[in-house]
């Protein structure tokens, strides 16, 4: 078992020299043109323990079928370039050989043993992941996927928000990771901001679970996996990564109700008396929809429609006005207000800081 | 038919007008013409699957694209999926299996030639149902839809809550009709294999164009079932209330995900299997060597369906299964690599020291070889789940299962046609067309299939009509149009060798390959009774002993 480590780990290194220039040169494609703070979708890049060992696990796959494709394809290159036929052959057919009993075994017991490694190697890997104990400091979220948006409820917190996930840095000597119960409102969706850790799917009535403890702040970036209706291309998800003090502050400013602005009342009124209440919430007013995205702190995140559009003042005007100019199939109806009610509400909603 | 057939009195047939001939065509119990008939309704679909799929490549060929709208999308990746799977890979390996299978054994006809007529036109059915939902979907006022669900249609999005109308309903139709279809044939084949083979065939004495197609009939049978009672249940609860897959009433949306995949993974196999035997008859024949390991070969594909019927969930890693159930699926689909593995070892075994001539069925083998080697690993890499965490429902696997259907299926099913096609006709395929279609296939298809695993590794989730700029996927996305673009010239060059030659091509002779199975034996197109006098054979290549008396293979068996 030691010799299968040190092989192992010398094939690891082998491995990350060999495909260093490979993925950098993705990491540099696939790179965000807008400052350091923001990260890719790249599963080689990851930013957390799950991620970062499925990686691992993948670079030892890749180079064990990687030596598996070069020789394999060395023998189908040698026979077919060997092995042609000439024009001074014709007629004449080579020796008939039927086949050989200790070939075909070296060619079946070699392979069995590699799926055995294989299977010894990803096993462990699975294990620690799927099967992570949950610390007593680890942050609790529920998420809770809806066509085409996300809930985000920190039941221990008192926090509930959409769309944009604020998780705690997690140092590794004192961890704070976060684990997420994954719920499903209508279709299955899956989570997945690959630089985190690998997908899981929300299915209804299946509750499932993830856990991931990012080692960088900044935002990460991910979106819905399985497909779950017409909008599934834009039902995008961020995942906010934030230094303990940032944290801390998120928190206390996300459990306030929220602000009462009297210049903005006309606005209230609006939202108050048409069908938005119906589906969403704003803590301390009487609006408790549950069927959209919680609107008591909108201006703290900085998109709208599940990442669909940056939350400007035209981006949610149009958005208020027309949903589907944003995103045609979301579940939001084109609300068909007047010029003065719309300016009204959206006035209200940059408020809602 | 062709003059040199032999005639027997008050068989000719006659030059007649086209609606008689249409006739003929339409209620033909001969498997020959059944077959021919598989093939060309799986070539219709070709083409049909193929534009869906070019609109689907024009949409995404920059972030932010409007050239379809999300629904047309939708609809358009449900329907490539349902058609190519169902309506294209299915009957074309059919019409393959009818043609061949009772030629190779020395018989006149499948066991039950009307059940054959039957299944047939089921299938085809399957497929006008299948199309029909594009005018009927949405009821019959001219609304036209088409199911936008996926091909495998998850619960709940199946159920009548999120799709109302009847595009689904023609979706369900579609394979349950095309599935009895499928079930019938299977029995066919496996009947006319059990009893009609000449004297002298051995079980141990079958091509492996029939062994192979006797497995892949005996797993149509376990996979469509469940397929079909999948679908029935499917129905109960759009229509009878039943709560199977309805979650919002209790039901299980992971109920229809193992239902479905039961099916979908063993039908992995039920097209590859055939592909294997074209394989398995192609390369001997042009490598001028018999099948390296016959008898391996044989347990090879046994083993493959066996292991193939539990790896199912492999499809399902990211549904939250416990380590245990993630680990015992990463096992079995590993496992199904080592005979599948000893498959490929055993064709370059059989390449091995043979006088190889680069025919284009020959080109289209080693290309096939060459695939379905990397589509082998990369599928190593989603068996390792950890791995397919990351991987699964990203343009990984649509690059991964399209290396497997069209770099290993396709690229085998253009080598049958190569070599089959002056067997069925009577003339051969243009040798330059076939090199051109040949090149260009092959470039086409690296050129999107290649860099398609790129963006699946940059984190580009599968059925997206759009995607966001910035995130590195752009250019590869269009490179990957650009070869489906390629891939279609290809195709029509293809279409046009298969019409022109129809016409033009030279005149095939009875055995123009210099090949060893009995189809080879007859003419070319064969009778319509096929043997004239039931053939015996004594080896495994009975044509090699009549060409080779000195040296006969039934020496060595």
């Amino acid at each position: 078992m030691s010799m299968l480590k040190i092989k192992s780990s010398t094939l690891r290194f082998l491995a990350r020299t060999i495909l260093l220039l490979f993925w950098s040169a993705m990491a540099v494609w696939a790179s965000e043109p807008n400052g350091s703070s923001s990260h890719g979708t790249n599963i080689f890049a990851p930013s957390s323990t799950p991620a970062k060992s499925i990686a691992d696990l993948s670079i030892f796959v890749l180079v064990i079928t990687g030596i598996i494709f070069v020789v394999v394809f060395a023998l189908l290159f040698y026979s077919v370039v060997r092995f042609r036929g000439r024009a001074m052959d014709a007629g004449r057919e080579p020796a008939q050989v039927y086949g050989s009993t200790q070939i075909e075994l070296a060619w079946t017991i070699i392979p069995i043993l590699i799926v055995v490694v294989l299977f010894l190697a990803t096993a462990r890997v699975i294990h620690a992941i799927q099967d992570a104990p949950e610390p007593v400091g680890a942050v609790q979220v529920t998420a809770i996927g809806h066509q085409y948006w996300w809930e985000f409820r920190y039941p221990k917190l008192g926090i509930v928000t959409a769309n944009e996930l604020h998780i705690p840095v997690s140092d590794p000597s004192h961890p704070t990771p976060t684990f997420l119960q994954l719920l499903s409102a209508d279709t299955d969706h899956s989570f997945w901001v690959p630089e985190l850790g690998g997908k899981t799917d929300l299915i209804p009535n299946h509750p499932n679970r993830m856990w991931m403890d990012p080692q960088r702040t900044g935002v990460f970036l991910g979106q819905c996996a399985q497909y779950c209706g017409m909008q599934h291309a834009k039902m995008l998800l961020r995942v906010s990564v934030d230094g303990p003090e940032d944290f801390a502050a998120w928190v206390r400013a996300q459990q306030s109700l929220a602000v009462e602005d009297a210049a903005a009342i006309a606005g209230r009124r609006v939202f108050e008396t048409n069908a938005c209440m119906n589906c969403h919430a704003v803590a301390g007013t009487p609006a408790d929809g549950r069927f959209g995205p919680d609107l008591t702190h909108l201006m703290s995140r900085a998109t709208i429609a599940a990442g669909a559009a940056k939350n400007t003042h035209d981006n949610l005007r149009l958005w208020i006005q027309d949903p589907s100019a944003i995103k045609p199939g979301s579940l939001m109806p084109a609300m068909k207000l007047s010029d003065g009610d719309l300016d009204a509400v959206v006035s209200y909603m940059e408020t809602l800081r | 038919m062709s003059s040199n057939a032999i005639t027997i009195p008050g068989t000719q047939i006659q030059t007649r007008p086209w609606v008689d001939e249409l006739h003929e065509w339409l209620t033909t119990v001969d498997h020959k013409r059944l077959g021919i008939l598989y093939i060309l309704s799986a070539l219709l679909f070709l083409v049909i699957g193929g534009v869906e799929a070019l609109v689907m490549r024009i949409q995404l060929m920059h972030a932010h694209n409007n050239f379809v709208s999300p629904e047309v999308f939708n609809r358009m990746f449900t329907m490539h999926g349902t058609t190519m799977i169902f309506f294209v890979a299915m009957p074309v390996l059919f019409g393959f299996a009818n043609y061949l299978v009772p030629l190779m054994i020395g018989a006149r006809d499948m066991a039950f030639p009307r059940l054959n007529a039957f299944s047939f036109w089921l299938s085809f059915l399957g497929g006008l149902l299948l199309y029909f939902s594009f005018l009927g979907g949405s009821g019959l006022y001219g609304a036209g839809s088409a199911p936008d669900v996926g091909w495998w249609s998850y619960a709940p999005l199946g159920a009548r809550a999120f799709s109302p109308g009847h595009s689904s309903d023609y979706w369900t139709l579609a394979l349950l009709v095309s599935g009895f279809g499928s079930i019938g044939t299977a029995i066919n084949i496996i009947a006319t294999i059990v009893s009609l083979r000449c004297p002298g065939m051995k079980i141990s004495r079958m091509p492996l164009l029939v062994w192979l197609n006797l497995v892949m009939a005996g797993m149509v049978l376990i996979a469509i079932t469940p397929l079909s009672a999948a679908q029935i249940m499917l129905l109960i609860d759009r229509y009878l209330g039943g709560h199977f897959f309805d979650t919002q009433a209790g039901g299980s949306a992971v109920l229809w995900m193992h239902f479905f995949w039961i099916f979908g993974h063993p039908e992995v196999y039920v097209l590859i299997i055939p592909c294997f035997a074209f394989m398995s008859e192609i390369i001997p024949v042009f490598s001028r060597k018999p099948i390296f390991g016959y008898p391996v070969m044989v347990g090879a594909t046994v083993c493959i369906a066996f292991v193939s019927m539990s790896v199912w969930a492999h499809h399902m890693f990211t549904i939250g299964m416990n380590s245990y159930a993630n680990s015992f699926f990463t096992l079995t689909t590993m496992a199904v690599g080592v005979p599948t593995g000893i498959k490929i070892f055993n064709w370059i075994g059989t390449m091995w020291g043979g006088k190889i001539q680069f025919k284009t069925p020959m080109l289209f083998s080693i290309g096939f070889l060459f695939q379905f080697l990397i589509a082998g690993l990369t599928g190593i890499m989603l068996a390792c789940s950890p791995f397919d965490w990351q991987l699964s429902l990203s343009y990984f696997v649509v690059a991964h299962f399209h290396y497997v259907i069209v770099g290993g299926i396709l690229f085998a099913l253009f080598a049958a046609f190569y070599y089959w096609y002056p067997k069925m006709t009577g003339r051969m395929l243009s040798e330059r067309l076939g090199k051109w279609h040949f090149w260009l296939f092959l470039i086409g298809f690296h050129l999107t299939f290649d860099v398609m695993h790129i963006p699946g590794v940059l984190g580009m989730p599968r059925r997206i009509y759009t995607y966001e700029p910035g995130r590195g996927w752009d250019t590869l996305n269009l490179i990957i149009s650009i070869g489906a673009f390629i891939q279609a010239i290809a195709i029509l060059v293809f279409v046009a060798n298969l019409i022109i030659s129809y016409f033009k091509g030279a005149r095939a002779a009875n055995d123009p390959w210099d090949a060893w199975t009995l189809e080879w034996s007859i003419s070319s197109p064969p009778p319509a009774y096929n043997f004239a006098t039931v053939p015996t054979v004594s080896s495994r290549r009975p044509l090699w002993d009549l060409k080779h008396p000195e040296d006969p293979d039934s020496r060595y068996e």
